[in-house]
This record gives C-alpha cells, sequence and structure tokens, in this order.
C-alpha cells in the first residue's frame, strides 16, 4: 500500500537539513581558508608562542589554552562532587532522598547558564563588600560556575552507568562476602568506568562551548595566556562573540570564522566520541546481562 | 525485584553506610544549588522592595532613573513563544516522518538522520549566532532595511535551537508506544502512519506537552541568540521585523556596561524571573514525567 504522507511531512527534514547544510557550507567558505598555523599563533614561532616566551596578538592560541585551562580546572571542580553524588543516587538514597536530590539537579539543568554567571558575579559583588575588598571576576570563578553547570551531567551519567551494571555482578560480590564500599570501590566503579567517562567528555564539551557564563564571571578579549587562577583569561566561545560585534578588519573577521569553525569542529568532535563510549558501554553491559541471564 | 532481594539489600544497607566523601560530595551538590537560587532571591530582594527605581515599569532609560525591566520580560516571553510556535509543528512533522514508512523503509539513512539530530543540540550556540550574524541578518537587512537585527531573526534561529531538543522527547515518548501497538493495527490494515495520527498521538498529548515546556525552558534561558540577533533596543517589540530585547541579553548588557546602583538592582531582578521562569518549567516537566511512567507500565 503506498503510504498517504503528506509532502509537509516530507519536506520538515528536508528542510532541517538543507538549513542546516546551508549554514555549515557557510562557515565551511569562510572559515575553512583560515585554517593554518598562523591562525592559532599569528606570526610568532609556535613553540615561542606555546611557552609563552612571546606573546601572541594576531592569532587564536592564547584563546585556545584560556578555554582548555579553563576545562581542565572545571572538571577538576566538578568531578568528585558529581562521581560521589552519582554513587550516592545510584547505590545509596532511600526513594524519597532520591527524588529530593533529582528535584535539585534537575532544577540545576535547568537553570540558564547565563543565570549561574550571575551567580558567581554576585558572589564577586558580595565578597567585595565583605571580606575581599580585592576580588575580581577570574579564571577560577569562571571554572566554579562551569562546574555548577556541568555537575548534573556528570550526577546523572555517573548514576546510569552504575545502574546499568548487570544485578548479577552485586549479588555474585556480596555472596562473596565484601562489604559494600569494597563492592562499590573494587568492583562497581571500575566496571563503569568507561559509561563515568562517557559523562566526562560530555560535561567537557560542555564546559568547552559556554559563552554566557564566563561573559559575566571574567572572560576579557586581550588577556593573552592566562597568567593565574585569580586572573582574567581569554576563551574561544567568548573570542567569537568579541568577534561579532567589534571587529576592525577582514583579518579579524576571518579569524572569527576560524574560530567558529574551529569550536564546531570540537563540540562535535567530543560529543561523538563521548556517544561512542556510552553505546559501546551500554551494549557491553546489555550483552553480559542477557549471556548471564541465558545461562 | 523481588521482595527477598529486597530485603537483602535493606539490611546490606544498614551494614555499610555511605562513606564520608560519598556524602559530603552529596551535601556539596545539594548545597551548590540551594546557594545558588538563595543568593540570587538575597540578592533581588533590594530590588523588590524597593520604593523608587522599581524594576517593575515599562520604561528603561539609567538616565532618567527609570529601570523597567518589563519590556524584557515580555520580549522573552514573545520571542521563546514565537519560537515556539514555529519549531513545535516542525518537531512534530519530523517526528511523524521518523517514524512512519518512508523512513522505517530507508533504515541507514534514518539511523544517520538520528545521529545528525543528536549532533544539532551539541552546536555551540555562540557559533550558530555567529553564523547568522552574518548570513542571515543581511539577508533580513535587504528583505525589510533597517539594520537586519530584528525579532524574526531571533525567532528563526532560535526555533533552530529548541528543535533538536523536542524532537527527541517526541521521539523517546512515542516511538515505543507505536511499536507496541504495531503488530495489532498492521493486521486491522492501518499504516504505521494511520496508527500514529489517530491512535497515539491524541493518546500521549502529554509528551507533546512536555516537549513544548522544555522547548519553551530552552528558548527563555538561551543568552547568546537574541543578544546577537535580536538588536536588543529595551522597549516593547510591536512587530517582528522591530528590535527587541530579551531578559537573558540585559543581563549580559547591563553586566558589561553599568558599574553599581539601580541598575545592578534591575539586574538580579531579571535575573531572579528567568529563574524562577525555568524553575518553574522543570517542576512541570516533573509533574508531566511520573504521570508518563505510569502509563507505560499498566
Amino acid at each position: 500500500m503506498k503510504s498517504p504522507l503528506p509532502w509537509l511531512l516530507r519536506l520538515a527534514p528536508l528542510l532541517l537539513v538543507a538549513v542546516c547544510a546551508v549554514l555549515l557550507i557557510f562557515l565551511l567558505q569562510r572559515g575553512l581558508g583560515t585554517f593554518s598555523l598562523s591562525l592559532l599563533f599569528g606570526d610568532v614561532p609556535p613553540l615561542q608562542a606555546i611557552f609563552g616566551q612571546r606573546p601572541v596578538w594576531d592569532g587564536l592560541w592564547p584563546a585556545c589554552a584560556g578555554t582548555l585551562c579553563l576545562v581542565l580546572l572545571t572538571l577538576t571542580l566538578a568531578f568528585l562532587p558529581g562521581l560521589g553524588c552519582g554513587i550516592y543516587l545510584a547505590e545509596y538514597a532511600s526513594p524519597g532522598k532520591a527524588s529530593f536530590i533529582g528535584l535539585a539537579m534537575d532544577i540545576l539543568a535547568g537553570t540558564p547558564s547565563i543565570v549561574m554567571g550571575l551567580f558567581g558575579f554576585t558572589l564577586i559583588v558580595f565578597l567585595r563588600q565583605t571580606f575581599l575588598p580585592n576580588a575580581n571576576t577570574s579564571l577560577l570563578l569562571s571554572a566554579g560556575c562551569l562546574s555548577l553547570l556541568v555537575l548534573p551531567v556528570i550526577v546523572s551519567s555517573s548514576c546510569e552507568a552504575l545502574r546499568a551494571l548487570p544485578r548479577d555482578l552485586r549479588i555474585t560480590a556480596f555472596a562473596l562476602g565484601m562489604t559494600k564500599k569494597t563492592v562499590i570501590s573494587k568492583i562497581l566503579i571500575p566496571q563503569a568506568s568507561q559509561g563515568i567517562a562517557a559523562g566526562l567528555i560530555l560535561a567537557l564539551a560542555r564546559a568547552a562551548e559556554d559563552t554566557a557564563v564566563i561573559m559575566l564571571t571574567g572572560a576579557v578579549a586581550n588577556a593573552g595566556l592566562p597568567a593565574g587562577l585569580f586572573d582574567k583569561f581569554e576563551a574561544l566561545p567568548f573570542a567569537i562573540y568579541y568577534t561579532a560585534g567589534e571587529y576592525q578588519n577582514t583579518e579579524e573577521l576571518a579569524r572569527g570564522f576560524g574560530a567558529a569553525l574551529l569550536l564546531l569542529l570540537l563540540s562535535v568532535l567530543l560529543v561523538l566520541t563521548a556517544h561512542f563510549l556510552e553505546r559501546r558501554y551500554l551494549r557491553q553491559r546489555q550483552g553480559f546481562h542477557a549471556a548471564g541471564r541465558a545461562r | 525485584m523481588p521482595k527477598s532481594d529486597r530485603a537483602a539489600q535493606k539490611r546490606q544497607d544498614k551494614d555499610s553506610e555511605a562513606s564520608l566523601w560519598i556524602r559530603l560530595a552529596t551535601f556539596l551538590a545539594v548545597l551548590a544549588v540551594v546557594a545558588l537560587c538563595g543568593m540570587i532571591v538575597i540578592a533581588a530582594l533590594p530590588a523588590l522592595l524597593a520604593s523608587s527605581h522599581t524594576p517593575f515599569e515599562w520604561v528603561w532609560q539609567p538616565y532618567q532613573g527609570h529601570f523597567g525591566i518589563l519590556p524584557m520580560c515580555a520580549g522573552s516571553v514573545l520571542l521563546a513563544l514565537s519560537a515556539l510556535a514555529l519549531g513545535f509543528p516542525w518537531a512534530l512533522a519530523i517526528v511523524i516522518w521518523h517514524l512512519t514508512e518512508e523512513a522505517q523503509a530507508l533504515a541507514s539513512a534514518r539511523k544517520g538522520f538520528g545521529i545528525f539530530i543528536r549532533l544539532l543540540t551539541t552546536v555551540p550556540t555562540v557559533v550558530l549566532s555567529f553564523a547568522a550574524v552574518f548570513l542571515l541578518t543581511p539577508l533580513l537587512r535587504t528583505a525589510f532595511g533597517g539594520t537586519g537585527m530584528c525579532l524574526l531573526g531571533a525567532t528563526l534561529m532560535l526555533s533552530l535551537l529548541i528543535l533538536p531538543t523536542m524532537v527527541l522527547v517526541m521521539e523517546s515518548g512515542l516511538s515505543q508506544r507505536l511499536d507496541a501497538l504495531c503488530p495489532h493495527a498492521l493486521a486491522l490494515g492501518l499504516s504505521r502512519y494511520q496508527l500514529l495520527c489517530h491512535c497515539v498521538l491524541p493518546k500521549n498529548r502529554q509528551t507533546l506537552i512536555q516537549a513544548a515546556v522544555l522547548g519553551f525552558g530552552r528558548a527563555c534561558g538561551d543568552t547568546l541568540l537574541p543578544l546577537m540577533l535580536a538588536g536588543n533596543a529595551p522597549k516593547l517589540p510591536t512587530g517582528f521585523t522591530e528590535s527587541a530585547r530579551t531578559l537573558s541579553a540585559h543581563m549580559a548588557l547591563v553586566t558589561a556596561n553599568e558599574v553599581g546602583g539601580a541598575a545592578y538592582n534591575s539586574l538580579f531582578a531579571a535575573g531572579l524571573c528567568l529563574l524562577c521562569t525555568t524553575i518553574a518549567v522543570t517542576l512541570v516537566l516533573r509533574r508531566l514525567a511520573p504521570a508518563k511512567d505510569q502509563k507505560t507500565h499498566s
């Protein structure tokens, strides 16, 4: 039988693909030509630029380095609280507590990133009026606010990874006389590590692309390489935003397109990696589970 | 879970409490949420209680002492609703196409489209806005005159931003139920399309509402697209080719330009409005979700 699908329904996905293709081709056309070492380092020799011996004025290297520091610092801050909360949620929490923590994480996940930025900004205003009159927006503050942003991602992915483990594993381990602590730290977490890693990579991608938070908490257009935890810094997304409004010549505009393409590639790559890790993890677990049942 | 297993589990729980770092981590995570909400409420209190320079008026003229954020509230709601009006039917059409015969016949294309949608959710908004500023804005400028920075451009891009999220929510809600009914319905001579339109969609309004609410929340919260595309004039827009400012864009602009005083107070009031909206969205979504689960179980 011929399907009675109206043409409008066929048009919808085609339109979506077409719009995205137009945007992507536009970005590629304007940005691909700029991809070279000089996009990152300008006319400074790369090694000297990387080690900060000579400042880079017309390249993206300071912004990339800033984003790298920011993302690593964010993960450092968010990893342990996220993992711990995920373990608690999956293994210990009573239904009431689980629903309360779930609510808190849902609220956090739904909070717009600009509000997280405002939280950091409020914190600095508060600190300035009270204990630390010299406090200012900085790398550490941005990383702290970003870690709030990625916390729900880490919590839910580590919780899901633990829940996806076959129950036989737990029962066997308990039957061997292990205490719950040993089971969790020696068996469940190593078994779930791939799923947890997928969540971390996803969190990395979120932290790398977010602009609104760092806009309010210390990203600036010209700071050079990140100097320290309490200094202002440059970041890739902020550089893109800044270029769109304030570019002076075609060269800067071309660099903006290069930066946009770079960030797009980075986040797509990260998310694809996380996606495949997660898929492989779930397939392995379910395969293991099914095999256990069949026996 | 069988009853004896549950009892054994309970005994195990009593044997071993969660270790200290796990409890500390959980406490920290919950504390962060409470601190976030509390801090913004406390910061917004002076603005809410102030008798002069109240943020709840329709005029934003900092030099004349008017710090009203109502035009921005209206801008946010207007923009989110229009993006939803455009994005929701589009997402619904895509999901219907994706679940019915044509897409089912092309298995590889269907899988590729699924990955494509998933990738779309991860496109950085700043990249999307950047591309739109140099592609869409000139087009709008030649079509309607003015600067090209208008509500229409932001609406178009925002609908593209919330589309993949809504598609994923609808798909995960509908596909299982469709597949469960399929053998019976196909035996009766219905096509998947007829089954979807006449049985599954009317019975699963909840999923559609969930998708719409989630889309609305995301559209309200996004900063970069309105900031870069909508023009940011602090007044009530009267048409789609007019410039508008949203709460989120307002917050970004005020922190960048003003130093202290009543402008800051209005900033915190704006933050509180936005936070309340998204918390309401979260609560509505949680209300909708358990009902959905019960339905699948019974």
